[in-house]
């Protein structure tokens, strides 16, 4: 049989019909479309796929056993290594990873490793209901700060050794970034509490509603009996331009506006919290968080939304599948454009008028391409005399955030870089001892999988130290 | 869940609870917030702490029905349950230094500076209490402000109880006759913070205002909490949730933070109909 030199192509919900809900839009590989592009793998000896992948998972093994029929036993050949497969296996970039390491894809198409991997996920959540069993206990006990993906990959590992883990949310729902952040259109709620239900089978315990540095502190977590502590606590304050009017009404930073949307539920019909719906949307910033804010903007019926970025379509950060599913839906990609002003509304005679302070657009300035800059990247220019005006109601900045002050402020001697993360070994060690830390709360701004690298890699270390 | 273990109501729309939760009640100072939902549908609410008994591990919380989350709290009874309650959150009030201190609560911001002017008394401060209300029958804690204040002043907008007029007629009287006070902490709606700046202007005190804006997660990841402060002519943006909620009076843009209040007016507006509806009540 001759080798499909191409992915099978996802199915997907049509891009009309996907714009006006919030049902996920990748629907997933059939069993038998599974198996014909598990049959594309060619089993190769060196397996560069595996050190493509952060969380080391035994890729062309969970392969085989998909060839084979044994969905659920490539399930468990994941298992091993991931503690959030139906997650990764839907916003993991395999294409930085796994997959661009793929022996196939030196001459076709790789293997959709990432799409293999949801398949199998979802297979099991549906097919089995058995929940793990809580592993012997150790008696050691380990906290966790935070439970998005680096706080539960750390416990899951760490459970899965013997360890007596409590994870502290300050939210009032386990998952982190994967409930507030990332919409319900890409990442299904019920798939991240289905995950969080397979981590509290381990033993794994969650105390919500506990803020790490305010309610508790890491010092008094050692006092209470924990012998070593992780910190996850993610990305922490919104960054904005500076430019005038980003405090009128209707200007978001990208965490509030998913939030409202995604964790506040205002995306249901009849929420409690309120979001602005409606109208003409810029979504400012080319990261996946802009993607995911412009794609929720217009499923909650924005007439209009644009993404203004102030490089071209080539340094777009965000990923291409997102990009290309976001340009299908009909989003407006204004490219080498810069915000320099957003408006307001203001009636001078009547200073009661509601519309008051509400945006009413945003000048932007057009930018050309210069010299790169150290990174590479070559750095936008303004046009002279270029601005123009794009009316819009919602302005919604996503250019990233700055590291959350509260652990910081709380814990002695935990050292932090000149940006606000916390400095860690290779280990994930920080400065103060049998004190871990990793994910945003450490890089800045990063990806999903890459917390869970950075879970795992702690969780090792914190065995190691533990077991001495 | 949060345990309801007392209720007492203050006024017609103001209503104090003391809510069990002992890691809050352990940490909480005067001028820190809690955050809660009532139900699993419900949205965040902040809330200031208004005193803490750490025996008890209880957190008295004191707010005003003025929309569809305080109704729903309100129709909830002494060993009911709320869904969440989580602090303390932002920073408390700064006490260094201050020994003459002149506190000055409007409405159902007294819950908010009546710990803070306890907290001061109980640090042996020389204190001043100004209270305001629209009329006698919103007057909440006057007794208690005045254990705790070496001179206690009342107004009411319309004379009906104390002395008629605003808390700036008392201050300014102070103000005028020469005393001098080491810290003004107002706390209250934001005009009449605005106004109190105005009144301490010239005699250049400092005042401390406490600010409420809209807010979700309350630990600074949503930044919808932020204001811009004045500093020497530099406009800077801060978070109330992680850098307050207390600021320097003189810095805050108070029309910024008056506007931005009011972003869903009418959406509350709707929500608090809905829910009288459901309680079967005239909305005021």
């Amino acid at each position: 049989m001759a080798l499909n030199p191409k992915k099978h192509e996802m199915p997907t919900q049509e891009p009309s019909v996907r714009s006006c809900n919030f049902n996920e839009v990748a629907l997933g590989y059939t069993e038998e479309i599974a198996i014909a592009e598990a049959n594309r793998c060619l089993n190769c000896k060196t397996k560069p796929c595996v050190a493509g992948c952060p969380v080391n998972i035994d890729i062309p093994d969970f392969i085989t056993k998909i060839k084979e029929h044994n969905f659920e036993g490539a399930y468990e050949s994941i298992a091993k290594s991931s503690s959030l497969p139906a997650v990764c296996g839907r916003v993991c970039p395999q294409e930085n990873q796994c997959e661009s390491k793929c022996t196939m894809g030196i001459k076709f198409e790789p293997v959709g490793i990432g799409r293999l991997e949801r398949f199998v996920a979802d297979w099991h959540n549906e097919n089995t209901t058995n929940l793990p069993k809580k592993p012997d206990s150790n008696g050691k006990r380990v906290a966790v700060v935070g439970s998005g993906p680096s706080g539960l990959t750390c416990a899951g590992d760490l459970a899965k050794k013997g360890y007596e883990v409590t994870v502290f949310e300050a939210l009032h729902t386990a998952g982190g970034v994967l409930v507030y952040g990332i919409p319900e259109f890409r990442l299904p709620k019920s798939i991240v509490a289905k995950e969080v239900e397979t981590l509290k089978a381990l033993g794994v315990k969650i105390e919500t509603n506990v803020v790490i540095g305010k309610t508790l502190t890491v010092d008094e977590l050692f006092d209470m009996g924990f012998e070593a502590v992780f910190i996850g606590s993610g990305a922490g304050l919104p960054n904005f331009m500076g430019i005038k009017g980003e405090s009128l009404k209707g200007v978001y930073s990208a965490n509030e506006f998913l939030t409202r949307s995604n964790l506040m539920k205002a995306y249901i019909d009849s929420p409690n919290t309120p979001i602005m719906k409606g109208g003409n949307v810029a979504v400012v910033g080319g990261g996946n968080v802009a993607m995911d804010a412009a794609r929720t903007a217009l499923r909650l019926g924005a007439d209009k939304v644009y993404i203004v970025y102030r490089r071209s379509m080539e340094e777009l950060p965000a990923r291409k599948e997102e990009v290309e599913h976001a340009i299908e839906e009909g989003i407006d990609f204004k490219l080498l454009c810069n915000p320099v002003e957003i408006l307001g509304y203001e009636n001078s005679e009547n200073p009661r008028d509601s519309k008051n302070g509400f945006v009413t657009g945003i000048k932007c300035i057009r930018m050309e391409l210069g010299e790169p800059d150290e990174r590479g990247r070559r750095r936008p220019v303004p046009v002279e005399n270029s601005e123009f005006v794009l009316d819009v109601d919602t302005v919604i900045m996503s250019i990233g955030t700055s590291p959350n002050p509260l652990i910081k402020s709380t814990t002695d001697g935990l050292e932090v870089n000149s940006r606000g993360g916390i400095v860690v070994s290779e280990d994930g060690l920080t400065s103060r001892n049998a004190v871990y830390a990793g994910g945003d709360a450490v890089t800045g701004a990063a990806t999903v999988i890459s917390a869970m690298g950075a879970g795992k890699t702690a969780a090792t270390a914190i065995d190691r130290y533990l077991s001495k | 869940m949060y345990k309801i273990l007392t209720k007492k109501v203050l006024n017609p729309t103001v209503i104090q609870m003391e809510i069990e939760a002992p890691l809050v009640a352990n940490k909480a100072r005067a001028g820190q917030f809690i955050i809660l939902r009532v139900d699993g549908e419900g949205e965040r609410i902040p809330l200031t702490v208004a005193g803490v008994d750490k025996s008890r591990g209880a957190v008295k919380i004191i707010f005003q029905v003025v929309g569809a989350t305080t109704e729903k709290l309100k129709h909830k009874a002494e060993g009911d349950f709320i869904e969440d309650f989580v602090g303390p959150l932002g920073r408390p009030t700064e006490t260094d230094g201050i020994k003459k201190v002149c506190i000055i609560g409007g409405g159902v911001g007294c819950a908010i500076a009546m710990p803070v002017a306890k907290e001061f008394a109980a640090l042996g401060a020389d204190v001043t209490s100004i209270i305001g209300f629209r009329n006698k029958e919103l007057v909440i804690l006057e007794d208690e402000f005045k254990s705790c204040s070496k001179r206690a002043f009342l107004v009411t907008d319309d004379g009906s109880y104390g002395e008629k007029g605003n808390v700036c007629m008392p201050l300014g009287r102070l103000l005028q006759s020469g005393e001098k006070f080491d810290m003004i902490i107002a706390i209250g709606p934001l005009v009449m913070m605005k106004f109190v700046v105005e009144a301490a202007r010239p005699y250049n005190i400092p005042v401390t205002v406490s600010m409420n804006p809209i807010m979700i997660d309350g630990t600074g990841m949503c930044g919808g909490c932020r204001l811009t402060l004045n500093q020497n002519g530099k406009m800077v943006t801060k978070f109330a949730c992680v850098d307050g909620p207390d600021f320097d009076g003189y810095q805050v843009d108070f029309d910024e933070a008056m506007s931005r209040g009011r972003m869903y007016a009418e959406f509350e507006r709707h929500a608090y109909t809905d829910t009288c509806n459901l309680f079967g009540k005239e909305v005021e």
